[in-house]
């Protein structure tokens, strides 16, 4: 790892103009993927902003109609919050399955959604849930956010403040885990509610997709019986060494069922 | 260079740092708590795990600056007055360690899970335990070991 300056400010504001101020600055948040990064110097930064001390990027609440998630609330604190549990338990659920208890306890929604790793979970949720990202400058729907395999609508030292979820009426997800890390081989997220009926597709593609048969199949109802038989093509799907395009396409039908069986 | 104060094991602590210097490599370089141990360093196996402010993290890949300011317990933190902490103490009893290399990090772990949930069944222990490697035991004396350590936990 190259070295680096390492901020801490206490405010959005001041880590905006942190970065702006920074020859080559970088937003640090739980680590968990910036710092294996960092280690293999597949990034080099000349200064890493930590946004660790800002206390209003923490935290969880309920704002007409929306459950909001600060970017810097781990996984862990979702997994376990109160309101999230009530309002949409499949999130909670979600959150609860991500990679194990030491990551969850560091990794954050914010730097989750900002890497947008094909095979994370949260692009899931908020595809699927129809949620909108709040950052220091704008709103963005969430299906305009994932634009490509680890590439997203932010703005060069845009900082994503907090992610807002309109809480639906029925959601379930369900992932096939890569057995090591716990990252989505195939992770399907389904949901009926304010954002209408949506079914959202993570790990299987390049970058987070909605699955339009399955939300047109849903459309009287949702339950695993109503998406037996839809099927994705394996063109186009990832196939590496954990699973070859083939059998992900299968895999999105299972998890199709599986997560509509959740949510139904 | 920066400088970060810390208390780790009860003990306040102050120390200078790169931006780079990892929370693992300040306790061991510059503390000598070798305790904890580095074995992947790539964020997989769990033998760099300690707890900062409470929490179960890996040591590895957190910085010493993020770790400002908080309370740090390191393996060589748990026992008291001369006496194993229980988790050690049903590790030893069960044999839950063979060469030992993941045994830190694991009981770090185990601690963590019985602070939040005292009476965790087998399926929750595997499950907790994603994030330890062993490449000894086969985990299933560290599972017995930490099922033993909850039953003299809860008295
Ligand atoms: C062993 C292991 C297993 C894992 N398993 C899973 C899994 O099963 N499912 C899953 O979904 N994920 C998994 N992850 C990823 C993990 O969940 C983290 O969420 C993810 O690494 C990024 O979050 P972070 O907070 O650590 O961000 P960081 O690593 O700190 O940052 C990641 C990127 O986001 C940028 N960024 C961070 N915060 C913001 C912000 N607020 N605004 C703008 N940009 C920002 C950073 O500049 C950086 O480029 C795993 C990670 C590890 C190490
Ligand atoms: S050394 Fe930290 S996880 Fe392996
Ligand atoms: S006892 Fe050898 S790695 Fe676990």
């Amino acid at each position: 790892m190259y070295d680096f300056n390492h901020h801490r400010p206490g405010s959005i504001d001041a880590a905006a103009s942190a970065l702006s101020g920074a020859d080559d600055g970088k937003i640090l948040a739980g680590g968990m993927t910036l710092i294996p990064t960092l280690k293999q110097r597949l990034a080099s930064p000349s200064d890493l902003v930590d946004l660790g001390a800002i206390g209003e990027l923490k935290g969880i609440c309920e704002e007409g109609g929306a459950v909001v998630v600060g970017a810097m609330t781990t996984h862990a604190a979702v997994a376990k919050d109160a309101t999230v549990k009530a309002k949409i338990p499949a999130l909670a659920h979600l959150a609860e399955g991500i990679g194990d208890a030491q990551v969850r306890n560091c990794g954050t929604i914010g730097g989750s959604i900002a890497n947008n790793d094909p095979a994370a979970d949260y692009p899931a949720a908020l595809v699927g849930l129809g949620a909108t990202v709040r950052t220091n400058k704008r709103e963005i729907a969430a299906d305009d956010f994932f634009t490509g395999m680890f590439e997203t609508a932010l703005d060069d030292g845009e900082i994503i403040t907090a992610v807002a979820f309109p809480v639906p009426e029925k959601a379930g997800y369900a992932k096939f885990a890569n057995p090591a890390s716990r990252y989505a081989i195939v992770g399907v997220m389904v949901a009926t509610g304010p954002a209408g009926t949506r079914v959202a597709v993570t790990g299987a593609g390049p970058c987070v997709f909605r699955l339009s048969d399955a939300e047109s199949a849903l459309g009287s109802g949702i339950s695993a019986d109503a998406v037996a038989n839809v099927s994705v093509a394996a063109d186009g799907l990832n196939s590496d060494l954990h699973a070859s395009s083939e059998y992900r396409a299968n895999l999105v039908n299972v998890m199709l069922r599986r997560a509509a069986a959740a949510a139904g | 260079m920066p400088t970060v104060s810390m208390t780790v094991n009860g003990r306040a602590v102050t120390g200078e740092v790169e931006g780079r210097t990892l929370l693992v490599q300040f306790l061991r370089e510059q503390l000598s708590l070798t305790g904890t141990h580095v074995g992947c360093d790539t964020s997989q196996c769990g033998a760099c795990v300690v707890h900062v402010d409470g929490e179960s993290i890996k040591s590895c890949t957190m910085l010493a600056q993020q770790a400002d300011g908080t309370e740090v317990t390191t393996i060589e933190g748990l026992a008291s007055n001369g006496g194993l902490h229980p988790m050690q103490e049903a590790f030893r009893e069960h044999h839950g360690l063979q060469c030992g290399f993941c045994t830190p990090g694991m009981v770090m772990s185990a601690v963590d899970l019985l602070n939040k949930n005292p009476n965790p069944d087998e399926g929750e222990i595997r499950e907790w335990l994603e994030g330890n490697i062993c490449r000894c035991t086969g985990y299933h004396n560290i599972v017995k070991a930490i099922q033993s350590a909850a039953e003299n936990m809860r008295g």
